[in-house]
């Protein structure tokens, strides 16, 4: 299988389908119209098509990173920012601001929502430490049910303050609000992604363990903190701009490592190019299945990963070897 | 040189290891033996700092475990526990490539790559090599450990059973490699092991433990003693000289 899987020709694919991704849809929008110099196609493409096709690049590389680094550091395969309520915390954080702040610009609401989706994961590896059953599906299935705790507190919250419509958008991945003007945050998860290439070596160690990295000299502490911090930060960018794209971090990561093994820095160069193969491949079957309509990516994303996580958990004796 | 001075560690008010002092000879084998429950691990684990002392200190070299820094400290001693369960799927070459982090900080350099070779030529890994450590046996698994440590070129090796999940024929071969390791390479070695007779073969020096305290030390020749070990396991031995060698039967 890695002979098919090597990189270029990962990359290819990944440009051909990116390239097919911004002739679909509603408005029609051809090579022609583009060769012609058309006016209103080619601004049909740079502020609709074009940031579309962005966030979703970006948003697929940064999610599959963000599940990979919270899989080592960890140690579960079945733990993703999904399964481990961080994306539940960090909409809890962006609702606070929401309330807290009033109409505050994005950045403020980025920042809060980073601050809760750290406080969330650090307190779930927390609470995965006193918890004595180790079992590797037990957790993330705890972490799912915080996440939903949370989530209806987030709820509650949100009815009470009269803000529910606005709160829904971020609930659900979404792409067909994605403009030019609303999306830029995203291009914020590319230097966090290169932060996670970047330590992937001490975030690879301590994932063999504590004991490991303090043999080999490494500060454990901080090294999960700083791999929880970018997937706290990856988390809050995505939700704030094309919204909850569920499970995509546990998918990828998965489907890279069975070929590809555990080293991150290894795993990583593939990682940020089937996230958005995957995450295109979605998005374009979303907007064909119900045309002229579309599912959201969020949905189709779901359904999908839902479906995989449970062939996953059917599979489990492979993978808690 | 290693120096444990009054090592005291507890646990639930239970002391396991109580008031050890101990110089650990340079450039030698030394194995701790002792019943379960002796310390021979927590005592491991305190002199490589997996662990924290409630009392007593550890001197490497002169200096306090805790005032080394901690890269300069991976550099001068590695350490294998024997609960080495790993969830990540790495082949035996990028395992044993984490050896050389302390040294390059995860940018393998040419040294690099040939102390890598060095280390799994000398574990009989290199046919191997770009296997993952979850299509390995135990035996195969317990080496490329093994190997990762060596890649570390630390002065002192510290190994919690390196025997463990290990046949007879691989049992041998490692302990034949930590011995040339002394002698060779001028490594000092320190291992916790059960087995009576690989540790009466091949150790220079052995620290007998019971109920968290030394209960002899001293040569192997001074060691493998029928009365010494009476005491120690509370079970009757016979030392039996075969070629030059001390072999307790006990059974």
């Amino acid at each position: 299988m890695e002979h098919f899987m090597k990189k270029r020709y990962l990359l290819l694919v990944l440009i051909v389908l990116g390239g097919i991704s911004l002739f679909v849809g509603v408005s029609e929008l051809r090579l022609k119209d583009l060769i012609e110099l058309n006016q209103n196609k080619w601004q049909l493409l740079l502020t609709s098509r074009m940031p579309r096709l962005v966030a979703l690049v970006v948003a697929g590389m940064g999610l599959s990173v963000s599940g990979l680094i919270m899989q080592q550091i960890s140690r579960n395969k079945f733990v993703s920012p999904t399964t481990a309520a961080t994306t539940d915390f960090a909409k809890l954080g962006l609702l606070v601001a929401m309330i807290g702040v009033g109409g505050s610009g994005k950045l403020i609401k980025m920042l809060v929502a980073f601050v809760f989706a750290m406080a969330g994961t650090v307190l779930f590896m927390q609470m995965m430490k006193r918890i004595p059953i180790k079992n590797i599906i037990f957790v993330p299935l705890v972490g799912m049910m915080l996440g939903k705790i949370v989530g209806s507190i987030t709820t509650f919250l949100a009815f009470k303050w009269d803000v529910v419509q606005n709160l829904s958008s971020w609930m659900e991945g979404d792409l067909s609000m994605i403009m030019s003007g609303n999306y830029e945050m995203i291009y914020l998860s590319i230097p966090i992604v290169a932060l996670g290439f970047f330590f992937a070596n001490q975030i690879s160690i301590a994932g063999m363990g504590e004991e490991f990295a303090v043999n080999l000299g490494l500060n454990y502490k901080v090294v999960v903190n700083i791999g929880l911090g970018i997937v706290a930060l990856i988390t809050a960018v995505t939700l704030l701009t094309v919204g909850n794209i569920p499970f995509l971090g546990l998918i990828i990561p998965n489907l890279v490592t069975l070929y590809k093994g555990d080293h991150l820095k290894e795993a990583l160069g593939h990682i940020v190019l089937v996230g958005p193969i995957f995450l295109i491949l979605c998005d374009v079957f979303g907007r064909l299945v119900v045309f002229p309509f579309e599912l959201s990516i969020g949905m189709t994303v779901g359904l999908i990963g839902g479906l995989f996580f449970l062939g996953m958990l059917l599979r489990r004796a492979k993978y808690e070897g | 040189m290693i120096q444990l001075r009054n090592i005291t560690k507890s646990y639930h008010q239970k002391k396991v290891v109580d008031d050890v002092s101990l110089t650990i000879p340079k450039g030698k084998l030394t194995s701790f033996i002792g019943p379960n429950g002796a310390g021979k691990s927590t005592l491991l684990s305190v002199m490589s700092r997996l662990i924290r002392c409630e009392e007593g200190e550890v001197m490497i070299e002169g200096q306090k475990l805790e005032e080394w820094e901690p890269k300069k400290l991976a550099k001068k001693m590695a350490v294998l526990r024997q609960s080495n369960h790993m969830s990540l799927r790495l082949t035996i070459r990028q395992l044993v490539s984490f050896g050389r982090f302390p040294h390059s900080g995860g940018r393998i350099n040419k040294e690099d790559e040939e102390k890598i070779d060095e280390a799994l030529n000398y574990m009989q890994l290199q046919d191997i090599q770009d296997k993952y450590l979850d299509e390995l046996s135990g035996g195969q698994r317990q080496r490329a450990y093994i190997a990762m440590v060596l890649a570390q070129n630390s002065e002192y090796i510290l190994l919690d059973e390196p025997l463990n999940n290990l046949d007879m024929r691989h049992s041998v071969e490692i302990m034949k490699t930590l011995k040339r390791l002394t002698q060779e390479l001028g490594k000092t070695v320190i291992i916790v092991i059960h087995d009576i007779n690989f540790a009466s073969c091949y150790s220079d020096y052995i620290v007998a433990l019971k109920d968290g305290k030394i209960a002899r030390e001293g040569t192997s020749e001074e060691l493998i003693e029928e009365k010494v070990l009476k005491s120690i396991y509370e079970i009757p031995f016979k030392v039996q000289h075969i070629n030059s060698q001390r072999v307790c039967v006990y059974y």
